[in-house]
């Protein structure tokens, strides 16, 4: 390409190097248009507002403005008692409620310093990694539908029904669970749950393959996702990417396994991470197959726990719970692999009171939506809304 | 009333009770009442449940014997609604760009032949006339566009503006692969011609290999013109809400929506006549058992030009309801460097079958 | 920090960290507070943190190249505000440590670090909106939780609610 009229701002090149070669090319300065997407608007999954500077449909800049969901959990927390935040984690992420759950009381407990039964914690792993298949399968369906394909999304959602009712019939709620306890669960599991479980994982199972052949490997999905918003590996990193996002860019990093907790160690599963031959590494569709393979993982995860997990005989799961919870004087970071990522909790107890001196929570789409306006410079509009779905932001996350 | 060419198109022209041209107005009430009615029985109704189908799951069923009902209550709903017009919005283009797309759509049902003794007007360039006359919707889709003064809205006119016009050059030219094997442009004519005792065989899609690329490449170019999947995009809701009818509400937005399902048959029932022989029966007269005679005439034609119209609807939907959506750059790039020079190809082909081979 | 005391492999790690960066600032950084939970030292010498971070980041021996999380911290009874940071090498040396910064509780100021790990230009900008302590060097300190026009820090432990927003009552 030849250089152009290095002095003005008219020129503005957009060139790929992946199959599909997109270069715009503009001599003539033109009036740049303010285009305000959000809040509400179809494909910013919630109410986040981009603020973009656009050049015809090139968007040359991109402001992200948050808080429209901010219902200030963290002062919450210091004026309610240790069991009363589990709830308000639910909301946080409210794809995700159980994993939330489970990184609050994993925090917690590094503070109390408890021993939790054995089953307690196989059943924590199975609930958390059903909640993390519910919740890709919501991260790819609604990923379809940002590029415009609908039935897989129905199709997602489908299967994702079937793992609320199991986790409706374990909890006995869908989505706002308030199941895992600190020290222990609210219930054991009902006495038939492992057997239908193990019917939901047989049935999920080819559910997969059959997502991979509607969507991922669609020609145009594929055009659409590959080598777009590519991430390298360092800068995501710096950006503190964490989950789904930061394999995507290649780094093979999981707390599950990296920070192991509860009984992760025990278990034999892989982290997937793109090897560049379907996918450019870092790219949006490296990002959805790690999404898509991971749920094959979690299914593993399951069968393995229903293997190993210890009988209900004269099991209680408030054994360990503290009668009175307050920690003694001192700080602590607890962290778990959510499906989008770390979500950690920052907890300081001043060793006297039953709530939290202060309590913050890092969450990973926060942290993942703030590479936006590096990602966004330049692209075409339908990128963005493509970059915006493979970043798999719940606002419900990212504003607390 | 015979059953001759035209017979009953021409004799409703001459029906002038005390001077009025009552039958003029029939004539052109009957595919209005036609899209109408086929836009709700199968275009909403109709898509509804096919979506559903291919998603496991139901679609409507609350209104009445398994939701048959329900496009009447949505009707309900859109007439009862308050026809808003935006403060900000060009009133004048506003209202006038719902119009001008629905006539745009419906002007072309004028020379679709719906029957050996049905045509509008039997015009002897009715295939240059269809395809130069659906262009008005572009006019409509930017006064709607514009007018609505909407950022969004504005894309969805642009893109769509940008696409429609695209496309219509490998769409011409495919479809004047079918008017050189024909000879004519005259839609009655061509349909005329691909008649015969065996049926589909007399089709211009079995008549010459060579017939399937330009037959796929208007299909791939309707799809286009018409907005549907993968071509979406003026539309594209994930993208720019809604496109060119973001603001639109209540009838307006109901008329918007007809002009699409009027387009949508229009560009079917044009493959079909150029391609798969229009009212022709596809069934072939075997020996003794005279199938193709059997199900011929005027009321048999309109029968299977409508099928194979609703065949191709059903195909539109069915790539609507599985495919992802095209950027705005790769569907150029389709259009300009796949779909173009691939018509051109087939076009030459085509002239040399048609001069060397039969 | 307890003499005999059997410490964990990771808090041993954070301590032999710890050591690199004593050596290099001395008594701009304090002593290191080897609890199990959260292995933490205080910068004391606030104008150097900037330093302090770029050195963590890029010393063949630390390589915190990952800010897992930065939470702002009242201190009332100190009449101090801070920030924590939770600091990782992510991928190369994977050893953990916290780091603490403090500043005065009513106009303090604390150099940014965003340009650091990008990270925390969120995050401090949350700092911000919430305890209203200013990150000199910020490229874009705003407000990012609240409105704009919000009165207040809302996290600091003697905050009251402003009593209408834009002729809202706020306090329910």
């Amino acid at each position: 390409m030849k250089e152009l009229d290095t002095a003005g701002q008219g020129s503005i090149r957009v060139t790929r190097k992946s199959g599909n070669v997109v270069v715009l090319e503009k001599d003539l300065a033109t009036e740049q248009m303010v285009l305000a997407m959000g809040p509400q608007h179809p494909s910013t999954h919630g109410v986040l507002k981009l603020e973009c500077l656009t050049d015809g449909e090139v968007v040359t800049e991109a402001e992200p403005y948050l808080g429209y969901l901010h219902r200030c959990f963290e002062k919450h927390c210091e004026n309610v008692d240790y069991p009363g935040i589990v709830p308000y984690t639910d909301r946080m992420d409210y794809l995700a409620g159980m994993n939330s759950e489970f990184a609050f009381c994993v925090a917690v407990e590094k503070l109390l310093d408890v021993e939790i039964p054995r089953r307690v914690e196989f059943i924590r792993v199975i609930v958390a990694e059903l909640n993390r298949i519910a919740s890709h399968l919501v991260a790819i369906g609604t990923y379809a539908i940002d590029l415009g394909a609908f039935t897989p999304f129905l199709f997602c959602f489908r299967d994702r029904e079937h793992i609320l009712s199991l986790l409706e019939w374990a909890s006995g709620a869908r989505m706002l669970y308030n199941y895992i306890w600190i020290g222990g669960l609210a219930y054991d599991v009902p006495a038939d749950f492992p057997r239908r479980l193990k019917e939901f994982v047989d049935y999920f199972r080819p559910k997969t393959r059959e997502l991979f052949k509607l969507l991922t490997e669609n020609e145009i999905f594929v055009k659409r996702t590959k080598g777009i918003g590519i991430m390298p590996a360092d800068v995501a990193i710096n950006y503190g990417w964490s989950g789904p996002m930061l394999r995507g860019s290649g780094v093979k990093w999981d707390l599950r396994r990296n920070d192991p907790y509860s009984v992760y160690p025990e278990l034999d599963f892989d982290v997937p991470v793109p090897d560049g031959k379907f996918s450019e590494i870092g790219d949006c569709l490296s990002r959805h197959l790690v999404r898509a393979i991971e749920m094959e993982e979690s299914l593993n995860i399951i069968d393995q726990c229903l293997e190993k997990m210890p009988s209900s005989e004269g099991f209680d799961p408030r054994a360990a719970i503290p009668k009175r919870i307050r920690p003694k004087a001192g700080e602590v970071y607890g962290r778990a692999e959510n499906p989008r990522g770390e979500l950690g909790f920052y907890i300081m107890s001043d060793g006297k009171s039953t709530k939290p001196l202060r309590c913050k929570a890092r969450s990973s789409c926060f942290v993942n939506l703030s590479a936006m306006k590096d990602l966004s410079r330049g692209q075409l509009i339908p990128d963005l809304v493509a970059i915006i779905g493979s970043i798999d932001i719940v606002l419900g996350e990212v504003d607390r | 009333m015979g059953s001759s060419i035209n017979a009953w198109s021409d004799w409703m022209t001459g029906f002038n009770p005390m001077g009025i041209p009552l039958g003029l107005i029939i004539l052109a009430a009957i595919p209005l009442v036609f899209i109408a009615v086929y836009a709700l029985t199968y275009g909403v109704y109709g898509e509804r449940k096919i979506s559903a189908f291919m998603q496991d799951r139901l679609g409507p069923m609350e209104v009445g014997y398994w939701g048959i009902l329900q496009t009447l209550a949505d009707i309900l709903k859109l007439i009862q609604k308050e026809d808003v017009v935006p403060t900000s919005a060009d009133k004048f283009l506003f209202v006038i760009g719902p119009g001008i797309l629905f006539v745009g759509s419906f002007l072309a049902f004028a020379v679709l032949p719906f029957s050996p003794a049905f045509i509008g007007a039997n015009l002897n360039v009715g295939l240059f006339y269809a395809i130069g006359i659906v262009s008005i919707e572009v006019v409509g889709i930017l006064a709607a566009g514009w007018g609505s003064n909407n950022k969004w809205s504005l894309y969805g006119a642009v893109r769509s503006v940008a696409q429609i016009v695209s496309y219509e050059i490998p769409a011409a030219i495919a479809l004047l692969c079918g008017a050189m094997m024909a000879g004519t442009l005259d839609m009655q004519k061509i349909t005329m011609l691909q008649s015969g005792d065996f049926g589909f065989a007399h089709f211009y899609l079995f008549q010459s290999p060579i017939a399937w690329l330009p037959f796929l490449i208007y299909f791939i170019a309707s799809l286009a013109e018409v907005n549907r999947a993968p071509f979406d995009i003026p539309e594209a809701e994930s993208e720019l809400v809604a496109g060119y009818f973001t603001e639109y509400s209540g009838m307006k937005f109901a008329v918007i929506f007809l002009a699409e399902y009027g387009s949508m048959f229009m560009v079917s029932a044009i493959i079909s006549i150029v391609f798969l022989g229009g009212w022709n029966s596809p069934l072939p007269n075997i020996g003794g058992l005279a199938l193709n005679t059997w199900t011929s005439g005027p009321s048999w034609g309109a029968f299977w030009i409508i099928m194979k119209g609703f065949f191709f609807i059903f195909v539109q939907m069915w790539l609507r309801w599985t495919l992802p959506r095209l950027r705005v750059d790769q569907l150029m790039y389709l259009c300009w460097k796949v779909l173009t020079p691939f018509a051109f190809v087939s076009f030459v082909l085509t002239a040399i079958w048609v001069i060397y081979v039969p | 920090m307890e003499e005999g005391a059997v410490l964990s492999q990771a808090v041993k790690e954070s301590a032999e960290a710890y050591a690199v960066i004593h050596e290099k600032f001395g008594d701009a950084v304090s002593a290191f507070d080897a609890n199990p939970t959260m292995p933490f030292f205080e910068v004391l010498d606030v104008a150097l943190w900037q330093k302090i971070a770029l050195f963590m980041r890029d010393h063949p021996r630390l390589r915190f190249n990952y800010m897992a999380c930065l939470s702002g911290v009242d201190y009332p009874a100190e009449e101090k505000v801070g920030i924590v940071c939770n600091l990782e090498s992510l991928g190369e040396l994977n050893h953990r440590i916290a780091v603490k910064v403090r500043c005065a509780r009513t106009g303090g100021s604390i150099p940014t670090v965003s340009c650091v790990w990008h990270t925390a230009n969120w995050h401090e900008r949350e700092a911000y909106d919430m305890y209203g302590m200013v990150f000199a060097g910020h490229p874009d300190l705003r407000r990012i939780l609240c409105p704009e026009d919000w009165e207040g820090y809302p996290l600091l432990k003697d905050y009251k609610v402003q009593e209408t927003y834009h002729g809202v009552k706020v306090p329910y």
